[in-house]
């Protein structure tokens, strides 16, 4: 029987499932509906139950391995073997694996892909099942908008195996209709990874939608002035329901944490839409956010790049118009 | 420490595109992928403060060795190239079976890599690499230093950091908040035209059976097509802010996206 199709649930600090791991369960859903192929759900953590029991609201089958090396240590190495060797020892054995494009997603991927010599792609922004064609047979399909958006491409596997990481709001999650069982995965612990002990976790802030993650981006560069300028844009941003961004020069200057950074060597966003705000739109921080579906800029530089790809750009003092605009979106909120 | 410092040239961001053979150009200018610049000044600084060596270590056409010069001209102590037309179209896969291969032949306490490129985005070879090594692993590096018999480690969470540690030999990926990287120096630059960039083949390496490769790529290209156009954008002049806002709302508003 041909391969099947696994999703590899993430787990957050708390021992909760991620979002973009509900929304890999929905694509790998999907992509096992249009190819006839088995799909299950694989969740490995010292704790996996809460996040295997989530992960059956989107997928009939769902494994939960209880990997007792996975206390205290880095994760990905313990992933990454556990879903190896069950692949290996499996009935069934899987095609392909799915995981969302997150950097302990990016981890695991990489070591199963070294552990099972198999490929992968990665940021996928959009996943179909299709028929050989070429050097490709039968597979999914990975489209990918690399160079920050400059160029599209649409790929597959040369092998009918792979693993595919998704960027967050490809899909929608969608629960079934009846939820799914959770069986127990082989338990024990295993010894042939590297210890990575974590020694201490230091939260410093308060895990609100991320960046990468949000439909709505309020984004501030140099322009901004200084740390007040972003408190604004905070308030602009909670207004909207969306999260703040930043560009490197404005974490640079220290008035926004690496977290929210945009760009080349931050994050790459793709919201429904991006405000930006004293963000002159250099090449690094447009390879982060050009894919945007709607770009609102709002500069007192006429000439700043960033007015040749906004859909709307307002020549203005940027401080007078975050404050007009955030009275104007609470008069609208009454 | 010895460190080896996993380091590719890529092209100008902004300027990368696609060859008639639908593998990425390579002809045009190159430069060192932003995230392995910072783990590279990070390396000198640790050879700097505890003694040791940086070697570098790429896997790129043996044309491309302006990066390479540049990054001994900031202070790394030798390089070796991994360069063979076979690996022209390498995947991800390939590439992290060539750098394994490669530092199987070097000694080293610990290999540095950054957090992901520029042309390929995947970010997923290090990791990888250190699969197939068998290395502690250490990702999303804020922060390195050394502690007695190992290596310490801030790893970015989404809420925060996590503190890291491992024995060594281990394989680091680090992030920009490791610091600015340094500007080569006229006797760094100079000092560099004297400083060994190795050029080994596949073969050389212990991989001449044809096993990795362009040949043997594990993922294909089936079509490239440019972004969807942009419309061009509308543009207000306005010199009230409240108008102005009104304007965005009103934008806003029409674009359903409020």
């Amino acid at each position: 029987m041909a391969g099947g199709i696994w999703v590899v649930g993430e787990v957050d600090g708390a021992g909760a499932l991620t979002k973009l791991s509900r929304e890999a369960a929905t694509a790998g859903r999907a992509l096992g509906e249009a190819s006839g192929r088995e799909i299950l759900g694989v969740v490995v953590a010292d704790e996996p139950d809460a996040a295997a029991a989530s992960l059956a609201d989107f997928l009939p089958n769902v494994l939960a391995v209880r990997a007792a090396e996975a206390a205290g240590r880095a994760a990905a190495a313990v992933v990454a073997s556990r879903v190896a060797a069950l692949a290996a020892a499996a009935d069934a054995s899987p095609a392909y694996f799915l995981l969302g494009a997150t950097p302990d997603g990016r981890d695991t991927a990489g070591m199963l892909s070294a552990r099972l010599g198999i490929g992968v792609l990665a940021n996928a922004t959009s996943l179909a099942w299709e028929s050989a064609t070429g050097v490709v047979p039968d597979g999914p399909r990975v489209e990918v908008q690399p160079w920050g958006g400059r160029i599209q491409t649409r790929s597959g596997f040369t092998a009918d195996a792979g693993i595919i990481l998704l960027r967050p709001n490809m899909v929608a999650a969608a629960p079934l209709a009846a939820r799914g069982r959770v069986a127990d995965g082989p338990s024990g612990s295993v010894s042939d990874v590297p210890v990575v002990r974590v020694v201490e976790r230091v939260v410093v802030e308060s895990p609100g939608p991320s960046v990468e993650e949000a439909r709505v981006i309020v984004s501030g560069g140099r322009g901004v002035g200084g740390p007040g300028g972003f408190v604004a844009l905070t308030e602009l941003a909670g207004l909207l329901g969306g999260a703040v961004g930043a560009t490197r020069a404005a974490v640079d200057a220290g008035w926004a944490p690496y977290a929210i950074q945009i760009g080349q060597t931050g994050k790459t966003v793709k919201p429904a839409l991006y405000l930006g705000f004293g963000v002159s739109g250099a090449i690094q921080h447009k390879v982060g956010m050009q894919t945007s579906d709607t770009i609102v800029a709002v500069n007192s530089d006429p000439d700043a790049p960033i007015a040749e790809f906004a859909d709307l750009f307002v020549i203005g003092d940027q401080a007078a118009v975050v404050a007009a605009l955030t009275a104007a979106l609470r008069a609208r909120a009454g | 420490m010895r460190i080896v410092v996993l380091l590719k040239p890529v092209p100008d961001p902004g300027e990368e595109r696609l060859g008639d053979d639908g593998r990425l150009d390579r002809s045009v200018s190159a430069v060192i992928n932003g995230n392995d610049e910072y783990v590279l000044e990070a390396a000198l600084k640790l050879v700097e403060a505890h003694g040791g060596d940086v070697t570098l270590l790429s896997m790129a056409p043996d044309n491309l060795t302006d990066p390479i010069r540049k990054a001994l001209a900031m202070g790394a102590t030798r390089a070796l190239l991994v360069s063979d037309p076979a690996l022209a179209g390498s995947c991800a896969w390939s590439t992290t079976q060539v750098l394994a291969a490669a530092l199987r032949t070097l000694e080293f306490d610990l290999v540095l890599a950054g957090d992901d490129t520029s042309d390929g985005g995947a970010g997923v070879v290090a990791a990888g690499v250190a699969a197939l090594l068998g290395l502690p692993y250490l990702s999303r590096a804020q922060r390195i230093e050394p502690v007695d018999g190992g290596i310490r480690v801030e790893r970015l969470s989404p809420t925060g950091h996590d503190v890291l540690e491992a024995v060594l030999p281990a394989l680091v990926v680090g992030t920009q908040l490791l610091g600015e990287p340094r500007y080569p120096t006229l006797r760094g630059i100079m000092g560099a035209r004297s400083k060994e960039i190795a050029i080994r083949t596949l073969a050389e390496i212990g991989l001449g059976d044809g096993a990795v490769g362009g040949a043997r790529a594990t993922t294909a290209l089936l079509e490239a097509l440019p972004p969807s156009p942009r419309n061009a954008g509308r543009i207000v002049r306005e010199p009230d802010p409240t108008v102005a806002a009104a304007a965005i709302v009103g934008f806003l508003v029409e674009r359903r996206a409020i």
